[in-house]
């Protein structure tokens, strides 16, 4: 790498100055060895301790700069970092920090704890391209390294990803016909608008926020019992639907109890805070699990709303990033004034308290999203403040009965001070400080989010981190641009349809050598990203695309399919969940979202392709490529009897063999087959209709797959020659993947 | 370069050259294997991570390690305090106590009354190691076994200290000892994954077991354990759908390939590639895996040492013969719980059930694979996340008696891989609730597990959220004294 001409502290400096020194001369104060700090200038630049005339970092002067000339030395008693610490400065590294210190050693403050402010556009060559603003930012660059941007994918790949983009689902085969025959300039808008406001829309982006939520239908530890959280999550998901701005979005949630006038749909919404796991093993004490829920709680606030590394200052000062150990138990302390215990009693318990009963007299009149299906009421857990119930103190390592000083409600003075004069001292004050116009993270964190499930990574690609550990962002300016429009009105669905009205949005992801070699990672976007289906996804397209989804919304988790003894096999015997009890008839083709999340044993297959275990707050999903993946595309019955009934369907059409499997193909991958893949298809349809007849007893075996009821008068060999057909079709690369 | 850049390197070009993608073959070991220039000439030197290379030699290669989900008594098992015998029923001295906290289970009782063991103790091999009566066949492997009798742990329930045990952590979803080593590793067997998970159930009060006991964590998820069991189906989805025949899959595959090369050809998308290796992977794992896991083909002499129940799928020792075969065919580690060793109460009649199921299959682990010549390079653990009380929980008569959960000391033993065989390590008093000599926390036995598979814990590290994570967070020590 070179050395840049001009180093900058933000961009080159301060991430080798994290990443290698912090640790022991960052910002915890019990841990500065010899008394040295250089993530502030005044730490950098003071004398050195027990030497008057020694500096650690001297302006313009490396030669003089200790710092400088221990990282430089080649004796490992003085050499820094020291060998012990496993930690090395390679040569380039050196460089930048030399030619930083020659260059007067300038700091400056860490870039995502400064307001954002809306930068102009920058100017390009290539401006007959662009469609909005996002695409000036990202031409801008992609002209700077010498890159063109992708022509516009093709119509039904274009269709494909913005139907799966928004809905989840894939585009029904009457839409494909109409946006491929629409040739107005507005085709693709009116599409956009279309699936926008489609009710699975809400669905859809539920989903991450589940992941973010650690929301499951489980307790979580040991006996981890059945709860009943599922009416929040059909609030999340009307909540995406009514399009709720994002202000409202966050307060109810972080506040909804606090809310100057009662209000019980809002009071639901704090269902947010009491995802988090809750033991039910008998024996524990009971003070040291309430303080891990509020440590929860914290922890989730940080990642999900800060984008920071909250749980690192719970045993010490922050090592990387200036939140004090101090600062997390002020924040910690916003959490900690509800009346619960850490124990209730095991079993029978389906929501601890502070819980709100839902009757169907409350759906009826105020609450008519919740799908319950039962007369009972329901019973959820909600969050609710009990004024001077307990003093919060800070934890010596953060051990629950190791009681220090005693803290008031605040927050980290670095990312933004608690104005106790502007804000209430409550949860509602929290989320007052976190929506202030002068904040600088929570619209970034949350339109960088955004981003990310549009493109398969963040602009800053640790979406959970924004502190000095955190990746830059690639393209600070247009995250810049992104938050402060956003900021205006909160409004999620204008958000969404910028982002996908951009031309670099609607890009076509073939790639070649040129760019593979230039920019492996797509991190310039001069092309779209193919990305495989979260495993939600893979489900959903089986159930639509065969015509088995159950398309309602909302209600208790289901249990599909799932091999036998999983459960069994590990839980302990106690309480309602030690026995799988697997759902019949309609429930088995509910959208993923509504598969039962048992926390201690997660649905296999969804694990497999990646979900998230619902342990704790996650803002991103890894995606992976196994073996295991492909065994559960080949073998699980629920993709086997998806292309069945699918099989029948078409078999019972009066259409030739080569329309079957066209429409099959449309109706799975979403557009029409190459000539050459109709051929190979046509072929191998032919090939196993030939098979079968010899082998009619293995037709009849084959097609016996699934509880859905068997289509009347079918024709086994047909049948299951078609499915052999469609089963492929499900296990082609392109048909699990975004591209 | 740091380790941190190589990782991301490897990722780039793990999309280009996938040529070798394997289960559990991380994507560093991949790297290792097909791109030896990635490890060369870097500027970093030894503080670098070359995965997949250890940090220096070691004897062991694979781990299985037979968990005791509950917490068996170390009372009734490996230490032998006949003063409690002799102190029946009288109160436990503060002086021992020294205020330790003790569980919501028995904080409420009036009195803490000691109790000794109802089993008799004697000492085996040249070693004179103490083993109760309960465990006759593992007393007889005393001369390869060593026994750790200060084993001690933070947590006092169960859920947070296996979590512990295994993790590092109580809480959070950290990665596993599994998943460390087979990010650390990789696999041996490109056709097994190199965590493989194996569960069974015994007769006594069981406590339930929890997947993130095997979690990748913040790793790649090719590091989670893959459970196995010794049924038709011994990884979930394994087998072909009914109605159809290996020649007919392998037609399938040969057109979906076809296929997803048309695909690449159009996008140039190296993932595609990837995706076709992995559906022949998988056509081959659907040969090796039954041949791994078919347990009829055992001769005769080889089930009578595991016992007759090694046949019956799902018990302890049809586990313990499974985890022989999969370690045998190179899977990194092999983890086996068994279930039912919380006792409470009536210890005295629900503990020799417990024994029974695991005593015999354990010690003819230790000797099938020594006479394979596998046990100096196979290292075998045994033991719970934490001990029992030497007081009685509930009530105490001549012929029921319980006992709590106690972290502050407890027993395991280690087999092979490197470690000194036919001693015992530390001392406990004689009330058995103290270490008086060379303690061993959980975070000790962590990094001396990795210590004796040629890995130093403090390099293994994976930088996840800005912080370099350990398997052993900040702390650990390698128990030198044991290691051979």
């Amino acid at each position: 790498m070179k050395v840049p001409k001009v180093v900058d502290y933000n961009f080159h400096v301060r991430p080798i100055l994290s990443d290698k020194c912090f640790a022991c001369h960052g910002p915890d104060k019990l841990n500065q060895k010899g008394g040295l700090r250089l993530d502030t200038p005044e730490g950098a630049y003071a004398a050195l301790e027990g030497h008057k005339e020694a500096y650690a970092i001297v302006k313009g002067s490396p030669e003089k700069s200790m710092a400088y000339l221990r990282i430089m030395t080649d004796d490992s008693t003085l050499m820094m970092p020291p060998p012990v610490s496993n930690l090395k400065l390679n040569e380039y590294e050196k460089k930048v920090i030399g030619k930083w210190i020659e260059q007067g050693a300038e700091y400056k403050p860490h870039w995502a704890f400064v307001k954002p402010e809306s930068p102009t556009l920058p100017q390009v060559d290539m401006g007959e391209w662009t469609n909005n603003e996002i695409d000036y930012f990202i031409l801008n660059k992609l002209e700077g390294i010498g890159l063109t941007p992708n022509p516009e994918a093709d119509k039904a790949r274009l269709l494909k990803r913005v139907s799966f983009d928004l809905t989840g689902l894939p585009p029904s085969l009457e839409l494909q016909e109409a946006f491929i025959n629409d040739d107005s300039e507005e085709a693709y808008e009116k599409v956009v608008d279309k699936l926008l406001s489609n009710k699975h829309y809400g669905e859809k982006m539920a989903v991450h926020w589940l992941d973010i939520a650690r929301y499951a239908d489980s307790h979580g530890y040991q006996d981890d019992g059945l709860r009943t959280m599922w009416p929040w999550r059909d609030w999340v998901i009307h909540a995406f639907n009514q399009n709720y701005s994002f202000d409202k979005f966050l307060t109810w949630q972080l506040a909804g109890d606090l809310l100057p006038e009662e209000n019980i749909e809002a009071t639901l919404a704090t269902g947010f805070n009491r995802n988090h796991k809750i033991t039910q093993e008998g024996g524990v004490i009971d003070e040291e699990y309430r303080v891990e829920y509020v440590t929860d709680r914290t922890n989730t606030l940080g990642k999900a709303f800060l984008g920071m590394t909250f749980e690192c200052a719970k045993c010490h000062d922050h090592k990387y990033d200036p939140i004090s150990q101090k600062n997390y138990f002020e924040t910690f302390a916003f959490f900690d004034k509800v009346p619960e215990k850490g124990l209730y009693k095991i079993d029978r318990n389906f929501a601890d308290p502070p819980l709100m009963k839902i009757t169907s007299e409350m759906i009826d009149s105020l609450l008519t999203f919740i799908n319950k299906k039962a007369e009972e009421p329901v019973e959820v857990m909600v969050m609710k403040d009990k004024p001077g119930i307990r003093d919060t103190y800070i934890l010596g390592r953060g051990v629950y009965d190791a009681k220090g000083e005693v803290v008031t409600f605040g927050t980290p003075s670095a990312i933004l001070p608690f104005d106790t004069m502007k804000f209430d001292q409550n949860r509602l004050g929290l989320s007052e400080w976190l929506l202030s116009e002068e904040h600088p993270l929570t619209s970034r964190v949350f339109v960088n989010r955004i981003w990310q499930e549009f493109f398969g990574k963040g602009i800053v690609k640790t979406t959970g981190d924004f502190g000095m550990q955190g990746d830059l962002p690639t393209h600070p300016q247009l995250l810049d641009w992104l938050a402060t429009d956003f900021k205006s009105d909160w409004d999620i669905k204008r958000l969404i349809k910028t982002i996908v009205m951009s031309a670099t949005y609607k890009q076509s992801s073939v790639t070649d050598k040129k760019k593979l070699s230039i920019d492996p990672e797509n991190k310039y976007y001069a092309r779209m990203s193919r990305s495989r289906f979260g495993a939600e996804m893979i489900r959903d397209m089986v159930f639509a695309s065969s015509g088995l989804l159950n398309p309602e919304i909302g209600g208790p988790s289901v249990k599909p399919y799932q091999p036998d003894g999983l459960w069994e096999a590990a839980a302990s015997g106690r309480g309602m969940l030690s026995i799988y009890d697997q759902d019949h008839g309609d429930a088995l083709y509910r959208r993923g979202i509504y598969t039962f999340i048992k926390r201690t044993v997660p649905p296999p297959v969804m694990l497999t392709f990646d979900a998230s275990s619902r342990d704790q707050c996650e803002v991103r999903r890894v995606t992976t490529s196994t073996p295991l993946q492909a065994l559960i595309m080949l073998n699980d019955p629920t993709v086997l009897e998806g292309a069945r009934v699918l099989a029948e369907n078409l078999s019972s059409e009066d259409i030739a063999d080569d329309n079957k499997v066209e429409k099959a193909f449309k109706l799975i991958v979403c557009r029409s087959p190459k000539p050459q893949e109709k051929e190979l298809l046509i072929s191998y349809l032919k090939e196993q209709k030939e098979h079968f007849t010899d082998h009619p007893e293995l037709a009849e075996d084959f097609i016996k797959v699934g509880e859905y009821p068997a289509k009347e008068g079918r024709d086994s060999v047909q049948v299951a020659a078609l499915m052999q057909v469609i089963h492929s079709i499900y296990n082609l690369e392109e048909t699990i993947t975004r591209s | 370069m740091d380790k941190e850049f190589l990782e991301n390197r490897l990722n780039i070009n793990r999309r280009h050259f996938l040529g070798k993608m394997a289960l559990g073959l991380g994507s560093a070991a991949v790297g290792s294997l097909m791109l030896p220039d990635l490890f060369k000439g870097s500027a970093g030197g030894s503080a670098d991570l070359p995965l997949g290379i250890k940090h220096f030699a070691s004897k062991a290669k694979r781990i299985i390690m037979l968990t005791q989900n509950g917490a068996p008594s170390q009372l009734e098992s490996f230490d032998y305090k006949p003063l409690l015998n002799k102190l029946y029923g009288q109160d436990l001295p503060e002086s021992i106590r020294q205020g330790q906290r003790i569980t919501g289970m028995t904080s409420k009782q009036d009195r803490l009354p000691l109790v000794g063991s109802k089993f008799g103790f004697k000492q085996y091999g040249q070693a004179g190691t103490w083993v109760s009566e309960l465990f006759p066949n593992i007393a007889k492997m005393a001369d390869d076994i060593c026994v750790i009798k200060t084993m001690h742990t933070e947590a006092i329930n169960h859920d947070p200290a296996l979590t512990f045990f295994q993790t590092g952590a109580q809480v959070g979803n950290r990665p596993s000892m599994g998943a460390w080593l087979s990010y650390g590793l990789g696999s041996e067997n490109e056709n097994l994954p190199a965590y493989t998970v194996l569960l069974s159930k015994g007769k006594g009060n069981g406590q339930g077991v929890y997947s993130k006991l095997w979690s990748n964590g913040f790793l790649d998820s090719t590091h989670q354990g893959v459970q196995f069991s010794a049924s038709e189906d011994p990884i979930l989805y394994l087998n072909n759908p009914e109605g159809t025949s290996k020649q007919g899959r392998r037609k399938m595959l040969d057109h979906l390939s076809e296929m997803n090369q048309m695909g690449y050809e159009e996008f140039g998308d190296p993932e595609i590639q990837a995706k076709i290796k992995q559906y022949e992977m998988a056509f081959r794992m659907q040969t090796a895996v039954p041949e791994v896991t078919d347990l009829t083909n055992e001769p005769d002499h080889i089930i009578k040492m595991y016992g007759s129940d090694c046949l019956v799928p799902g018990t302890y020792a049809s586990n313990c013969l499974l985890a022989r075969k999969l370690s045998e065919s190179g899977v990194r580690f092999v983890q086996l719980y068994h279930q039912g060793w919380d006792q409470h109460n009536n210890l005295g009649r629900d503990m020799p059930l417990q024994a029974k199921d695991v005593d015999r299959a354990s010690a003819a682990l230790i000797q099938d694979l020594k006479q394979r010549g596998l046990l100096d390079e196979t290292l075998v653990i045994w033991g719970g996340e934490f001990g029992r009380t030497n007081y009685c929980q509930g009530e105490l008569s001549e012929n029921s008696y319980g006992r709590d959960h106690h972290p502050r000391c407890f027993s395991m033993w280690m087999a092979g891989g490197g470690v000194k065989a036919g001693i015992t390590h530390g001392e406990t008093d004689e009330f058995g609730y103290n270490i008086i000599k060379d303690p061993v926390h959980v975070h000790d036995l962590q990094a001396t597990i990795l210590h004796l598979m040629g890995l130093d814990h403090e390099k293994l590290t994976y930088k996840y959220l800005g912080r370099r994570f350990r398997l052993t967070d900040v702390h650990g020590h390698v128990v030198k004294n044991i290691i051979a």
